[in-house]
């Protein structure tokens, strides 16, 4: 299942995702669909159901999903060696270009322009991200699930009103999922 | 001992940061502004504003802002081993079960159960930016009320949500607009 690459397929998938990742705005999502265009389509190194696969996994792991997407193509195309040329091409671009935007963040910030441009980008950013919280509420909403919809209510009360640390959130909502699944599978079973 | 903390900050982000995309934005923002004050909100702000406007995850945009503005170079490669390292063996022990017995269903439950909870630490998470740009970490009153932001915010709002507008160019106009209003006022 997971082939031992030469040096040439090694080089090809480093500079493969090193583009993907150095192109691709707009989060993991977008970028799981820009390596399907690569690796299923184009070079034909995995099938479009493991892709897939790989999709739904990559999103259930912890971590952002371009690197869980990296390990794993990374993997299946060349083993631990593939693994590690894929994770370092797909963090290197952000990691370059951010290293030389920090340090000019440093420099420019304290310009009063600069700062005014910012500020009004804060309104933008606070814009951007209710309404990417609009879509995926609605997402739980429309799951008419009344569990989900009281562990979203609860979670925001628990982290905006009484500050409980979101690790804590986090892990009791995987904790519910677990049983949920459990009982689920005696369900099953029982039917 | 800097960069243990900032190894270990990140690792955690890097663990519990489920479901992608602005999943992370809320465990950086309790390790980075509440824990450790590395940053304050309106650098935190700023900090998603460039992660929004560059390539790459969040998480891994944050360990090297957060790590290079703390302990330079080394500081930003060691964050962002840490905030990889989490994936690394969870990817590949989830692949390796994927692989044993090709079944995701109760992988996918307990996604299903996690979604909400991330949802709502998102949506606060983003209430915080909101307040930050409303009061500028000042007290809760209505004079302090920056009125100019909260219109910005509003017009984003309708433009993202009404108009399906691209996010990168509202925040532009954001920015071009407080900045032309500033230098009119």
């Amino acid at each position: 299942m997971t082939g031992k690459a030469d040096r040439q397929t090694l080089v090809k998938l480093f500079f493969s995702v090193l583009y993907i990742s150095a192109f691709t705005f707009g989060g993991g999502f977008v970028i799981i669909t820009f390596m399907k265009r690569k690796f299923v389509d184009s070079l034909h190194w995995i099938d479009d159901q493991e892709m897939l696969d790989l999709a739904a996994l990559a999103q259930s792991s912890p971590g952002a999903i371009a690197v869980n997407a990296a390990i794993l193509v990374g993997w299946r195309v060349g083993g631990f060696l593939g693994m590690i040329v894929a994770v370092i091409g797909t963090i290197l671009p952000p990691l370059v270009i951010l290293s030389v935007i920090s340090f000019f963040y440093a420099a420019f910030a304290t310009n009063s322009y600069v700062a005014l441009v910012l500020k009004g980008m804060q309104s933008g950013v606070a814009a951007v991200i209710l309404d990417v919280v609009c879509n995926l509420g609605a997402g739980v909403i429309k799951t008419k699930s009344p569990v989900h919809l009281l562990v979203m209510v609860a979670a925001f009360c628990a982290t905006f009103f009484f500050n409980v640390n979101v690790i804590y959130i986090i892990l009791a909502a995987g904790v519910l999922g677990i049983i949920l699944a459990l009982l689920q599978h005696k369900k099953g079973e029982a039917a | 001992m800097i960069y243990l903390q900032l190894f270990w900050s990140f690792l955690q982000i890097g663990l519990f940061s489920i479901g992608g995309g602005y999943a992370a934005m809320p465990l950086i923002q309790a390790q980075v502004v509440q824990h450790h004050a590395w940053l304050d909100m309106s650098e935190f702000t700023d900090l998603i504003i460039i992660a929004e406007m560059t390539p790459g995850p969040i998480a891994v945009n944050s360990a090297t802002f957060v790590g290079i503005r703390i302990a330079g170079i080394p500081g930003a490669l060691i964050a962002t081993f840490g905030c990889i390292l989490p994936s690394l063996f969870v990817v590949s022990l989830l692949a390796f079960i994927y692989y044993r017995y090709k079944k995701l269903s109760v992988l996918q439950s307990v996604l299903a159960s996690l979604r909400p909870a991330v949802v709502a630490l998102i949506a606060s998470a983003g209430l915080s930016i909101l307040m930050q740009v409303a009061l500028d970490g000042q007290a809760m009153a209505v004079e302090n009320l920056n009125f100019i932001g909260l219109a910005l915010f509003a017009a984003a709002f309708v433009l993202l949500r009404k108009f399906k507008w691209n996010p990168i160019l509202v925040m532009c106009l954001c920015g071009v607009g407080n900045l032309l209003i500033g230098l009119i006022l």
